[in-house]
Order: C-alpha cells, then structure tokens, then sequence
C-alpha cells in the first residue's frame, strides 16, 4: 500500500485536477517555485499559464479569481499565510460569496483558497499563526479542514469542482502527516467521519487536532470509552452524523484550535444540545478568548488546545454526568 | 463593431437621463425603497463608452450603476422591476439599485464597493480570452476610488499581464461629499502612468468626444495593446444618494452647481440631431419608460419564503434563522 504525506496529496489533488479540467489554474506567490511545498513540480508539468505567479497583491488577485471564475473558469488560489485571509475576507466575502444570490442566480463563483500550513508553524509569531475558519463558517462560505492525507486530496478536489467559493484550510501540523492510502478519491462536503468508536464520549475535534484526540483516546482507552468524530468540513456541518454519534455517547467535548468566543466549538456545542439532550454539561477546548500566538514557543504551544486539556475535559464530563 | 451612430447616442444619453429621473419620482413615491445614486449629468460617459464595445465585452459599474447597464441595452422595463424589489427584475429583486447585472449583456454588475470592479473585470476579461474569445472590458468607478489599494493593485496586475480593460474615471469632483482637492494626491491619470498605463482626460459631457476617445482605445486593446485608461471629467446633476432630497447637505457652491448643470451631455448630444429627430427618439424613449413603469410596479413582490434562493450556485442550503 502507498504511503502518502499530507502535503502530497494536496499535490496529487491539484494535478490531478489539473488535468482532469482545462478550466482549473493556480493562482498564488512563489507557486512556480513551490514555496509552499505544495505546488512543486506543477509549473514544469502544466506551464506558467495555468500555474500563474502573483505580486504581492492579495485583494487583487483573489478578486481576479472571481471574474476569471465569472468567466467560466475555475481559479485555486494559494495563501501561504493564513493570516492573508483577513486581508481578504472582504474579496472573499462581500463579492465572491455574494454575487450568486445578489445576481439573482445568474452566475457562479468556483474559487478555491487552499491555504496549507494554516495555525501555528511554532516560531511565526503573531501575524502568521491565526487558524479563522470559524470566520467563513460564519459568513456561510464553504470551509473545509481535512484532518488525513485522503481526505485533503478528496476534499481538495471537491472543493475545485464546487461550484461556490471553498476554503480550504490544511493546517501545519497535519502537513507531514503520513497514512497508508489505497485509492484517492473525492469526498463529499457536509460528511463527518468517526475515526474512533466509543461509548462514553463524543470528541469532535478539527483538523490536525483529529490526531491528538486519537492519542488521547488511546492513553484513556482503560478508563474511558471515546469516539473520535471529524467533521471534515464545518461549513456545512454534518449535525446529523454528529448527533447521532452523541444520542449514542450522551457526551461532547470538543476541540478546536479558533479562538473560544464564537468560535466553531461554540456553533458545535450548540447545534447539538438544540437536538439532543446530554448526560453531562458540555465542554471544549479552545484558543483562550481573542488569543495571538506569543512568539516564544514555549507560549505558542501554551495558547493552543492540548492533550492535558482534553484529557481534562473528558475526565470533568466524566464526572458530572456520573 | 464601434456605434458611431448621433442618434443612437442620443437616444442612450436620454433614456438614461429620463430612466433616473422617473426612478428618482418613485423613490419619493415610496415604490423604490432605500433610494439610488442618480447617473443624472453623467450619461454621456456610460452611453459613450459602450457605444465603443461590442457584444462579447465586458463591464463592470459602481454603486451609480444604473447608465452602465442601460447603455449595455439592458431592458429598461426589467432594470426598473429591480429598483422596485420585483421578482421580473434583472436580478430576480435580489440585487437592487447597487447590484443590477445582466450576465447575458456581459454587464458583470454594479458593485457598492468602491473600487471592486477593476480586478474583476480584469479576472473576467483575462478568462475569457484564455478561452479563445476577443473580449475587452471597462471598469468604471468614480473619483473618489482612486484612493483605493485594491483599484490600484488592478491596474499593476492588469498592466503586468496585459489584460485589455479600459478603467473609465468618472471623476464628478466628490466622492460622496468629498471633494477630489481633499482626496486625490497627484493626480488620476499620474496613478495610471505609475503602472505605465495610458491615459486620456476627456470632456465626459460629450458624449461623442468619450465614444471616439473609449473607440480609439478599444482598437488599440484588440490589436493587442494592454489597459488604458480615460478620466472624464463630468459633473453630477443631483444629490450624491436620494436620502440627501431630504437631508440638505451643504458642500457644493451653488453658483457651482449651475455651472455644472449648463454643460448638459443629453442637451450636448441633443442638439447633433434634427429637431424632428430628437422629438422622435424623446416620444420613443418616453413611451418605454411608461410601459417600464406599468411592467415593474405590476410585477409580483417575492415571496419571503424564497429570501435566500440563489444563495449557492452549487444549491447548498443552510438551516434557517429561526426556532
């Protein structure tokens, strides 16, 4: 069985998209040369055309995307930086989101904003460290956040044959992440998976932090039975994969690397004590409230959810609902 | 492909001209809620330089939108029902007066963002013609929109790849109540040499002088040249935005408004015609605004119930607000 990284099957989903659909081209800096590590080797095989280096001119060129995706055809654009995204949020937001219903249906917008190395690298500081997907859950744009090598080449590709605007978040520490893969095929937006069944507690947690909660799982297997849920993609949000995980469990907690005031754990949390009814208030493990990474890592690390926190969590909603 | 035609320039300056004044008479009359920016003393520009396309190109307006999208020959009738909330608008009442479009006249939309349209129009153009087709395209935007980074980012990425968009510069002298001496360092043509851009600086109150300028440039992108840019220079007629028929607004000299008024572009235009002509396109151009009138305020209202249809291309729906 191959085994495949992570930020190889982002590779594989856009070649293979590539040359699936002459419509689909690459928009981003320093892509030509794969700064990233994602796009190496795209420019030889598909030419500078369609693997197209920017300026620094992030507004512009993610509004290119949306008349270029106006135009029929279907723009990945690539930010190195997760942070780009507040800059533009607005382009992303109030024109390229907007515009199907504004124009009473007469167009659509297939842009895809793949940003890989989303969250904290350790070590870039404040203004290269933020993980906003809550954000464009929020605003009802399409947001992905594969946890596994096969889901980021099936959610990748998904998300490019979309035919609305999809972020595509593929954070850092999920990017080495290795996995034996059989055969690489889409997946379906809106469609959670359980990656680890168990009876006392629903974990959902979000990208990369899929990993931890299975480590955590693991270590508490003796004490506590703890299913694993992955949403995959949180906007839209598979509530009906979720709540039926937790009619069986009767617990959530979640994990989830945003910010904890109206971050996505809150949206979770929500969504399912509206349809199910808990043995056990709640929990989640976030960012503090408003957090910027601190630069020296040993305060990186700190403002990020931990395996000591959800091992804590899942001991509290233990306890309460025993 | 250029519509050097008197009459038919004629006939596009005044029915954009009676188009804004009949829509500015059912914003008082409560038909048009939320009110518009009248086109009112700019016509020329938008009738002139669409008079210079032709069907495969592009544009893309600004929040005073309305004469881009009659000038691309809209159907006044369905542009109207859009004002009044109508499900027979262009937008099915879903875009109003700021987001009018017509996709099948390759008018990508107004857009109440200052300075949206240039990397749009740019995005879109370039698609196009990478899919083998001949378009050129125009992104118009006002004064006060030359202040914005991502306007100038669009010149630089249109210039650098050779897009072929001709960004129009209706520059009124405000932007809202500001007026261009507060606003504009260097000057708006010196922002298009920046990026080794061309630029023109025509009289927008003629509406054949901003067709044969628009036309000139338009040659020049087909035969492979890169942007250009004109700034006309035009006077609005009217308020800023309708709510200032109510809220007087004191920042524009009245001895400076008559002056501005004078250099009419309909009368300008007007007057290159025979008078039986003109009567004749004014009793045509009337007689379609009424039938305009009668189709949008005898058109249904939608149903609440459809609030968001059209939200997702791909016909993804979210859960509702309530309960």
């Amino acid at each position: 069985m191959p085994r495949l990284s992570y930020r190889r099957a982002l590779t594989r989903a856009l070649a293979d998209e590539l040359a699936r659909d002459d419509a689909v081209f690459l928009l981003g800096e320093d892509i030509q040369v794969g700064a990233s590590m994602v796009t190496t080797g795209l420019a030889r095989r598909f030419g500078a055309d369609r693997v197209r280096d920017t300026p620094l001119s992030e507004q512009a060129f993610t509004s290119f995307a949306t008349g270029a995706a106006l135009a029929g055809l279907r723009p990945v654009i690539e930010f190195q930086i997760p942070s780009l995204l507040f800059l533009v949020f607005e382009q992303i937001v109030n024109h390229a989101h907007k515009f199907p219903l504004m124009t009473g249906g007469q167009c659509a917008v297939p842009v895809t904003y793949l940003v890989p190395d989303s969250g904290s690298r350790t070590g870039w500081a404040g203004q290269h460290s933020d993980h906003p997907y809550s954000l464009f859950a929020h605003v009802g744009v399409v947001t992905v956040v594969p946890a596994t090598p096969a889901d980021a080449y099936g959610l990748l590709v998904t998300a490019i044959r979309h035919d609305d605007p999809v972020v595509v978040f593929a954070p850092a520490a999920a990017m080495d992440v290795r996995d034996d893969v059989d055969d690489l095929v889409p997946v379906p937006l809106g469609r959670g998976r359980i990656h680890r069944f168990g009876d006392d507690v629903t974990v959902v947690a979000v990208g990369h932090l899929v990993h931890d909660a299975l480590a955590v799982a693991e270590e508490l297997a003796d004490q506590v039975s703890v299913e694993v849920f992955d949403p995959r993609t949180l906007y839209p949000f598979d509530i009906d994969g979720l709540t039926e995980s937790v009619a069986r469990t009767g617990r959530l907690v979640v994990l989830d690397d945003g910010n904890r005031s109206c971050g996505i754990a809150a949206e979770i949390i929500a969504s399912v004590v509206e349809r199910v009814r808990l043995l056990a208030p709640p929990r989640r493990v976030t960012r503090p409230d408003g957090a910027v990474l601190p630069f020296a890592p040993a305060l990186d690390r700190a403002v990020q959810p931990g395996r000591d926190q959800l091992a804590t969590a899942i001991h509290l909603t233990m306890k309460d609902g025993s | 492909m250029t519509d050097a035609d008197p009459v038919r320039l004629y006939r596009t300056v005044r029915l954009i001209r009676r188009f804004e004044e009949r829509a500015v008479e059912l914003v008082h009359g409560g038909q048009i809620v939320g009110g518009i920016h009248p086109y009112l003393g700019q016509e020329g520009i938008a009738a002139g330089v669409c008079a210079a396309l032709g069907a495969d190109d592009v544009v893309a307006g600004t929040h005073r939108g309305h004469g881009h999208v009659l000038a691309r020959g809209a159907d006044p009738a369905r542009m109207l029902a859009e004002l009044c909330g109508r499900v027979t608008g262009l937008n099915a009442g879903r875009g109003g007066s700021m987001h009018a479009a017509d996709f099948s006249l390759g008018v990508l939309g107004a857009n109440a963002i200052v300075g949206a349209s240039g990397a749009i129009i740019t995005g879109a153009v370039w698609g196009r013609r990478r899919q083998g087709r001949d378009t050129v395209g125009v992104s118009f935007f006002g004064d006060g929109a030359v202040n914005e980074g991502m306007l100038l980012e669009a010149f630089n990425l249109a210039a650098l790849w050779r897009v072929p968009v001709l960004f129009v510069c209706e520059n009124n002298g405000y932007a809202t109540t500001m007026p261009i001496a507060g606003a504009v360092a260097g000057s708006i043509a010196g922002r298009a040499a920046a990026f080794g851009i061309p630029a023109a600086r025509v009289d927008g109150q003629d509406p054949e002088t901003v067709r044969a300028a628009a036309a000139a440039a338009v040659d020049r992108m087909r035969a492979g040249g890169g942007p250009e840019l004109i700034e006309a220079r035009t006077y609005r007629f009217d308020a800023h935005h309708t709510f200032e028929h109510a809220v007087r607004l004191d920042y524009r000299p009245p001895d400076e408004v008559t002056r501005g008024r004078a250099r009419d572009p309909v009368r300008i235009q007007g007057e290159r015609l025979p008078d039986a002509d003109r009567a004749a396109v004014d009793a045509e151009v009337e007689a379609t605004l009424d039938a305009a009138v009668r189709f949008a305020l005898d058109s249904p209202r939608p149903d609440p119930a459809d609030a968001l249809a059209y939200l997702y291309a791909s016909g993804l729906t979210g859960r509702t607000g309530g309960g």
